[in-house]
């Protein structure tokens, strides 16, 4: 082995060993030990992390198995990772994020009885989603995959005793799981199609089946695949309809909510996507869908956004909305702009989520927006950074989430596919509602007069360095993060090979056509944006919602009587958890009951074995009659059989 | 040594069954408990030499005794393994351990009897998986049943005797018919070698009339929907260690039979009624699995479940091919991990609690930290999760039917989002939330014996789900051969 070889299986075996002597150690390791063990693991990631990426900037890439896994009628499943542009930048912001995320828990976490676990568990997390995104096959994926989603379960269930946690957990599970069916059966397919489950060998393989067809059916195989890996990323990256689970798992831990459900776990069906883009290029079909559904949950969770008044849940659908966005840069093949939006996102969101987190510490776990306000003074650490990651979430220009959310935009407008117009409309309308709720936050936690009795908010302070620091450090990256990468990510050709996209599809080189060289990239979309549709609606939005919750505070009662079937609607969350509280939950249990007691246990046990039994028995009550005792009826029955038997055989 | 190694593995347990007999009444138990183990650990490393000797690179059969029992019909005493039955055996010797340890406390009644009865099982089991001759197979196949019998008859439930009834009949009456076809088979080819079997030409009329014997006892073993139903009724009946065996071995027979027998000896109509077999597969891995999900009792819940689990095994054998009969073959041993931990777990709160039902638990991760990661390890393991043993055979089942049929795949595949469901959501109840009630509040955590009878299945969990290449490599040869002889045809 060479010795970058070492650096990338060190780079999640650092972090499972941390998991481990953590979660096994017990009492040996205790609780400082707990965070010291994790912490030096995650950092050491980092560290190798960012050695990883620039020895890729160099031109080295990597790609190989670490060991078989197994071999079944001669296809060898391997374990291995596939180093390039796309895996080097992925494993920088996970490790980042969860470098602060272990940090910031020092804090969050260290009233909790649970804290031990809690290392144990976000140090799992972060082997687990650094596997899924170095692996070089779609079988060590769907280990990630599946990894970051149990993770993910026994971190919403943290608190095991409340009832709301242990319905979110499972809920998180089983519409996860919905989506892993639609992912497994994908890599099925491509195991069918391809004969191999490697990602090159797929990858270089699959120009020439461009034009296979589904046996008997006219349907592309790449379709197939597509669509059906599709459904995979719609559970992971909480697409509607699968996206119902996003806001419950806000019942976790907030450290988790930034870390897991909107940092990384979460943009792995977006990052999935993009690593499978040579198969999603060669599908229309496939990328309309993932547009239209990315659209959907762009604009129609951004709209809940507006009416929740817990605030995680605020955060949580902005979540859902960010990742819609990114899904319909993927849509739009505009991958290397999803990308890049997953990574803004991860810094700017796990700034917003852990600012929340800081609020909600300092009131002593108090959720509701309803009973904060005037915040500013008391915590002006947590103020000012969730102010930055505010606008780098709404997209103003300069900051972080501009850059990318724009290029998006952009994107989708160059498109020719047929859904791209829709999605046009949907992610424009779109940045007004972002900018509404967003701001809606910040004025309801920070601004106002406090909602508090007078004496508790006397007691609020800002929350220790150990978790300040990381919102510090967060939101260095939500502000530069743009102007540094937007060129050589976006239109320099960063992700070389790593990304495929075919030429009529390239909407972002349309783009890059359009600037002049003589300015910076970044500067020139600075310029452009103000004068654009999404930053005027932005502003537009930051300003009504500036109205409506500083200068009229009474304004959202009233409109929320007055729109008062929007409002019911936007409270109920379209009714997704109803329907399938009744129609999955409840009737699959009904069809269940159903098979047992009428099938099982009526038809089954009822009709045929215990009916056999009482056939038997009602047999040999007949039959016994005939046993009587008696010589002389015994002797008559012997003589009439002797008789008829005489007959039968003289006559033939 | 080497050459009767094999007849050693069978013979060393029924004989140290006898020698725990004779230690009579329960006074000595103590030392009924010491010669149960040892002697089961003996058959364990003995087993584990079977292995060591075993050459993975060749489908002919290994460690072959051969001597003439009955010379009347030519019925001998021929024994020999190949990779389908090797796994298969170490499974039992390793669960027998873990049987015995389990058992070690929790049995004051009788306890030399109950040791000797599954030390007597588990030589006759390692005989059923051995035996190359079909007169053989059905002595330790009947013989088997004795032991269980009385397991469940005398440690078992209330309503034990209904339960014992039902399934000594069920899977008397499936034997009976394949008697009837080895004594068919004889009068055809004077010889009861199944191996001779193997190779013996048959018409189509006579494979369909064979397939059915054979059908009628393997199906009832595995157990395959619609003659399941006794399963779920010995589970709730039989005590830990029973279920454990019971699970995790006993239904391995069916599947067993379906490789030694069906596919071979009768490949034409067993590809002519393949499509009869999966329908019946499919049924029990979607139907069975809404079954277990409104289940009230964990055992009854755990039982549903390894029905809907052997679906997947009869669905891999279907298919004909190396992937599929691999996929299969990896589940029938993962699932003898998974299923007998998952039993254990019961067990280990029914011993406390007295109670399989669902509603009497809740919160016992506040008492039962220990116990609640293992238990969490297993339900994971049983939803298939990858990463543990339970995800290997689901995975390479998948594969395997796609190629033949996307819907297959489909239908296979929701035991995703089902096992999940039942699987997690009896957790949920029993493991997580406040704690319920003061019983449970008064639960002491899992004893060294139990955390090393969980430790030793859970590292066979993770072993097989993070490697389960050495597994697969010992079928290999056996499997490509098994499929070679299962598409050719005998017409």
């Amino acid at each position: 082995m060479t010795a970058m070889e070492y650096v990338y299986i060190f780079i999640p075996l650092s972090c499972l060993a941390g998991a481990v002597v953590v979660g096994l150690g017990g009492s040996y390791v205790g609780r400082v030990g707990a965070h010291r063990i994790t912490i030096t693991g995650v950092a050491l990631s980092f560290a190798l992390s960012l050695i990883v990426f620039i020895d890729v900037m160099q031109g080295n890439r990597f790609d190989g198995a670490v060991y078989t896994w197994a071999v079944s009628d001669g296809i060898p499943f391997e374990i291995g990772f596939l180093i390039d542009e796309l895996t080097a930048l992925m494993i920088v912001v996970v490790t980042f994020v969860s470098f602060m995320v272990h940090v910031y828990t020092i804090g969050y976490m260290h009233d909790d009885p649970g804290y031990q676990r809690f290392f144990s568990y976000i140090a799992l997390f972060t082997f687990a989603m650094l596997m899924l995104v170095m692996s070089n096959n779609f079988l060590q994926l769907f280990f990630g995959w599946e990894a970051v989603g149990l993770v993910s379960y026994l971190l919403i269930g943290f608190w095991y005793k409340r009832e709301s946690a242990i319905a979110a957990n499972l809920k998180a599970f089983l519409v996860n799981r919905v989506g892993d069916l639609g992912f497994l059966l994908g890599i099925a397919a491509v195991l069918y199609v391809f004969g191999s489950l490697d990602y090159l060998t797929v990858f270089t393989a699959a120009p020439q089946m461009a034009e296979t067809t589904v046996p008997n059916t006219e349907t592309l195989w790449m379709t197939v695949i597509s669509l059906l890996l599709f459904v995979g990323a719609m559970g992971k990256s909480a697409q509607v309809p699968l996206h119902v689970w996003l806001p419950d798992s806000m019942e976790g831990p907030t450290p988790i909510s930034a870390l897991i459900h909107a940092a990384t776990m979460v943009t792995a069906g977006i990052f999935m996507v993009a690593r499978m883009s040579p198969l999603f290029e060669l599908s229309d079909t496939a990328l309309n869908v993932v547009m239209v559904i990315g659209a959907v949950t762009a604009f129609f969770m951004a709209l809940i956004g507006l009416v929740q008044n817990d605030i995680k849940r605020v955060i949580a659908y902005s979540t859902l909305s960010q990742l819609g966005y990114m899904t319909v840069a993927l849509g739009a093949s505009a991958y290397a702009a999803g990308i890049f939006h997953l990574g803004t996102h991860a810094f700017f969101k796990a700034l917003l989520f852990l600012g929340a987190g800081s609020v909600i510490i300092a009131l002593h776990h108090q959720q509701d927006m309803r009973a904060m306000g005037g915040l500013r003074q008391k915590m002006p650490i947590t103020w000012i950074t969730m102010i930055i990651g505010t606008l780098a979430l709404i997209g103003f220009p300069g900051f972080a989430g501009f850059f990318s959310k724009d290029a998006i935009i952009e994107a989708v407008h160059f498109s020719n596919q047929p859904a791209a117009s829709f999605a046009y409309v949907a992610l424009t309308a779109g940045t007004f509602v972002t900018a509404f709720y967003s701001w809606r936050l910040i004025f309801l936690t920070f601004h106002g007069k406090p909602r508090m009795d007078k004496e508790a908010f006397e007691h609020v302070h800002e929350t220790p360095w150990v978790m300040t620091l990381p919102l510090v450090l967060l939101a260095v990256p939500s502000i530069m993060i743009g102007w540094i990468y937007v060129e050589p990510v976006l239109f320099g050709g960063f992700f070389a090979d790593s990304i495929k996209v075919l030429p009529e599809h390239d909407t972002l080189a349309r783009i890059g056509a359009q600037q002049d060289a003589a300015h910076s990239i970044a500067w020139q979309m600075v310029v452009h944006g103000l004068t654009a549709l999404p930053v005027i609606l932005t502003l537009l939005g930051s300003v009504a919602a500036y109205l409506v919750y500083i200068l009229r505070p009474d304004l959202p009662g009233m409109l929320a009587r007055r729109l008062s079937v929007a409002y019911n609607i936007l409270m109920n969350k379209y009714g997704f958890d109803e329907f399938n509280e009744f129609v999955f939950a409840r009737g699959a249990r009904r069809i269940g009951s159903f098979f047992w007691r009428a099938g099982d246990v009526r038809v089954i046990d009822g009709l045929m074995v215990n009916g056999t039994a009482r056939m038997v028995g009602w047999f040999s009550s007949v039959i016994r009659h005939i046993q009587t005792g008696y010589v002389y009826q015994y002797a008559f029955v012997m003589i009439i059989g002797l008789f008829a038997f005489m007959t039968w055989f003289l006559s033939s | 040594m080497r050459n009767y190694l094999l007849s050693v593995v069978i013979w060393l347990p029924i004989i140290g069954a006898l020698l725990v007999l004779s230690t009579g009444s329960d006074q000595r138990a103590p030392l009924a408990r010491k010669l149960s183990l040892i002697f089961s650990l003996a058959t364990f490393l003995l087993s584990l030499f079977l292995y060591s000797g075993f050459d993975v690179n060749t489908a002919d059969m290994q460690f072959t005794e051969k001597v003439l029992w009955v010379s009347t019909f030519s019925i001998y005493y021929h024994l020999g393994v190949d990779g389908i039955s090797m796994p298969l055996i170490i499974l039992t010797t390793f669960l027998t351990v873990i049987v015995v340890i389990a058992g070690w406390q929790v049995i004051q009644e009788k306890t030399a009897q109950y040791m000797a009865a599954f030390l007597f099982m588990e030589g006759l089991m390692v005989g059923v998986f051995a035996s190359l001759d079909a007169i053989l197979f059905y002595v330790f196949w009947e013989g088997m049943l004795i032991p269980m019998f009385v397991i469940i008859g005398i440690w078992g439930g209330s309503n034990r005797i209904y339960a014992t009834i039902k399934f000594f009949l069920y899977t008397l009456l499936g034997s009976l018919l394949m008697l009837v076809a080895f004594i068919y088979l004889y009068h055809q080819s004077d010889t009861f070698s199944i191996l001779q079997h193997h190779s013996f030409p048959l018409s189509m009329t006579e494979q369909m009339l064979l397939f059915f014997a054979f059908f009628s006892a393997f199906a009832v073993k595995v157990p395959m929907f619609p003659v399941h139903t006794w399963l779920p009724d010995a589970h709730v009946e039989a005590p830990t260690g029973g279920s454990v065996i019971l699970a995790a071995i006993m239904l391995k027979m069916g599947g067993y039979g379906f490789l030694r027998f069906s596919l071979p000896i009768l490949p034409d109509a067993s590809r002519e009624l393949a499509l009869f077999v999966i329908v019946l597969s499919l049924i029990a891995i979607v139907y069975i699995a809404l079954v277990a999900l409104v289940q009230e009792d964990m055992k009854k819940l755990i039982a549903y479940s390894s029905i809907a689990h052997m679906g997947f095994v009869t669905l891999g054998f279907f298919i004909f091919s190396v992937q599929g009969i691999e996929g299969g073959l990896v589940q029938m041993i993962s699932h003898g991990f998974i299923s007998g931990a998952l039993f254990l777990c019961v067990g280990v709160l029914y011993d406390r609690m007295h109670s399989r039902d669902i509603k009497s638990y809740g919160g016992v991760v506040n008492t039962m930290p220990v116990f609640a990661a293992f238990m969490m390890l297993f339900a994971m393991a049983n939803a298939g999760l990858p990463g543990t043993s339970g995800f290997v055979g689901e995975f390479l089942v998948i594969l395997a039917a796609f190629k033949v049929n996307i819907w297959y795949a489909v239908l296979a595949g929701t035991t995703l989002i089902f096992g999940a469901a039942y699987t997690l959501w009896m957790y949920k109840r029993v493991i997580f939330g406040e704690v319920a009630n003061e019983e449970v509040r008064g639960l002491t955590d899992i004893s060294q014996r139990e955390t090393l009878c969980l430790g030793l299945l859970a590292a066979m969990v993770l072993i097989m789900g993070i490697y389960p290449y050495p597994f697969l490599e010992v079928m290999h040869a056996s499997v490509e051969h098994l499929v070679t002889q299962a598409t050719a045809s005998k017409l």
